[in-house]
């Protein structure tokens, strides 16, 4: 009879073979391999009882006040984030609607050189009304989502589990978006946009990383959250600043085209 | 009296995180990210246990231990940008610590070596450490078997090299994957598991003298030492 090796018995013992039934088999039949992987067996037992000390339910507690002054003020993002598909896909966005309106600004900006100077926005000015066109979609749409969730209820009263999976997408799909806006608030110094957009998007982690079916207590749990941050109501208030600040910053377009107008007269 | 437990296998632990767990460390993973540094307590309170007793088992020293769990969630906090799936920051933190554990102990390794004469290390590369444990056979009748065996476990523990160890100790005790320890290991999955196969094979070689079938003690053993405390209990 040929025996099992014992390397070959070892890999059984740990799940790692595949000739798992021929070795069962053999097992059975065989006394002299059932020793040699009782041995080995044997030891590992041994090993097993091998104590760790204990360490107490507050352990973690000490853990934490030990590392918390070490801790540097934020997280690190580390730069290899930025090259993630998702967060590429955002900055393409971005990306395209500007490159979008420097060509619409081409296009459309005096051809003629006879015709009077007229005011054309410079680079910062673009990229912060293509901000505000970009930003007061993001925060619409993130209103919807909200919305839904603060309205829903369960459709009876013995309803287990609340299907929330449409919104719990829609919140994924916003949350790289909303983490590229707020650190573009951020840098552009608008602190009471990133904090707004820092609050939401706390909201939309929480969503997003819902199950798809969450029960109604969790629901309720999900939609005090939103009404102790207030954050629909700050979504609604910004959004209506940023539509605002989008109509004010289109007038000097539609001079532009009435000028035009005139010119062409 | 320092109370020991005998945690066996952490692997269920880790496997059978709920997924609420899961979601909150995801949630808390996202809050630290946004700024919240309190956020990344929860974490550090939730998993500073599990990594203890990975970092004990691989550096068989508490104060070592210790620092590998301080230092693993320093790194994890600082690199927590980079952590792509959340829902499973346990299992990355955990990787974080095999790696510092590695780290540290090669580093101690080189310390150590930088300390001793050169001649003495030339001698102790020469010599095998198994042929070491096997010669160090201690007279039953001298010896409390009990605290003898587990000495003898920690000592052929200690003479594996960083691989083995680090590979043994993610497989037999934590449960690990293959491909798990390959990651950490940094190889294939055809050399980890020849790792973890050699970490048995010395530990066999090491322990079986000592070790009865059932992984009680040798008869001989028994005999000598019957008055001896029993093991997992502190001597």
């Amino acid at each position: 009879m040929n025996h099992f090796t014992e390397e070959e018995l070892i890999a059984y013992r740990n799940g790692e073979t595949t000739q798992r039934e021929a070795i069962a088999a053999h097992l059975t039949a065989c006394s002299a391999c059932r020793a040699e992987l009782e041995r080995i067996e044997a030891v590992l037992h041994a090993l097993d009882n091998l104590p760790v000390p204990e360490r107490g339910a507050d352990y973690g507690r000490a853990v934490w006040q030990q590392i918390a002054p070490r801790l540097p003020e934020k997280a690190g993002r580390g730069w290899r984030v930025w090259f993630a598909p998702r967060h590429l896909l955002a900055f393409g966005s971005v990306a395209a609607m500007v490159a979008l309106a420097f060509v619409a600004g081409r296009l459309v900006g005096p051809k003629n050189p006879g015709t009077p100077p007229v005011p054309v926005a410079d680079a910062s000015q673009v990229r912060e009304r293509v901000l505000v066109v970009a930003v007061g979609d993001h925060l619409g749409k993130s209103e919807m989502v909200l919305m839904e969730l603060a309205n829903a209820a369960p459709q009876h009263p013995g309803q287990k589990e609340i299907n929330i999976s449409a919104e719990q997408k829609r919140a994924e799909d916003l949350l790289d978006a909303n983490r590229l806006y707020r650190e573009t608030a951020k840098q552009g110094g608008d602190a009471a946009l990133a904090s707004v957009l820092d609050d939401l998007e706390r909201v939309l982690t929480d969503v997003a990383h819902s199950p798809d079916e969450i029960t109604p207590a969790r629901l309720a749990t999900l939609q005090k959250r939103i009404e102790a941050h207030g954050i629909l109501f700050k979504v609604r208030v910004v959004g209506k600043e940023l539509q605002d600040k989008q109509r004010a910053n289109s007038e000097p377009t539609k001079t532009e085209s009435d000028a035009k107008e005139r010119n062409k007269a | 009296m320092t109370r020991m437990n005998e945690s066996i296998g952490s692997v269920q632990d880790r496997e059978a995180v709920p997924s609420a767990a899961r979601d909150s460390d995801a949630i808390a993973v996202e809050r630290t990210l946004a700024g919240e540094r309190d956020a990344f307590r929860i974490l550090v309170e939730r998993h500073s246990a599990q990594l203890f007793r990975l970092a004990y088992r691989m550096t068989g020293n508490e104060q070592d231990a210790e620092e590998v769990v301080q230092e693993a969630f320093l790194r994890a906090y600082r690199n927590l940008g980079q952590f792509g799936s959340r829902a499973n920051f346990g299992t990355w933190a955990y990787r974080i610590a095999a790696n510092y554990a590695i780290d540290r102990m090669r580093q101690q390794k080189k310390e150590d070596t930088r300390r001793k004469t050169p001649s003495a290390h030339e001698e102790e590369l020469e010599q095998d450490p198994l042929d070491l444990v096997a010669d160090e056979r201690p007279n039953p009748d001298r010896l409390a078997v009990n605290s003898e065996l587990r000495s003898k476990m920690q000592e052929a523990l200690k003479n594996l090299s960083y691989s083995e160890r680090t590979a043994f100790v993610m497989r037999h005790w934590e449960g690990c994957a293959i491909e798990e320890i390959a990651a950490v290991l940094k190889s294939t999955t055809t050399a980890a598991k020849n790792t973890v196969f050699r970490s048995v094979q010395k530990l066999r070689r090491a322990l079986e003298p000592y070790v009865g079938v059932r992984g009680g003690l040798q008869p001989q053993a028994k005999a000598a030492g019957a008055a001896t405390d029993s093991l997992g209990t502190e001597s």
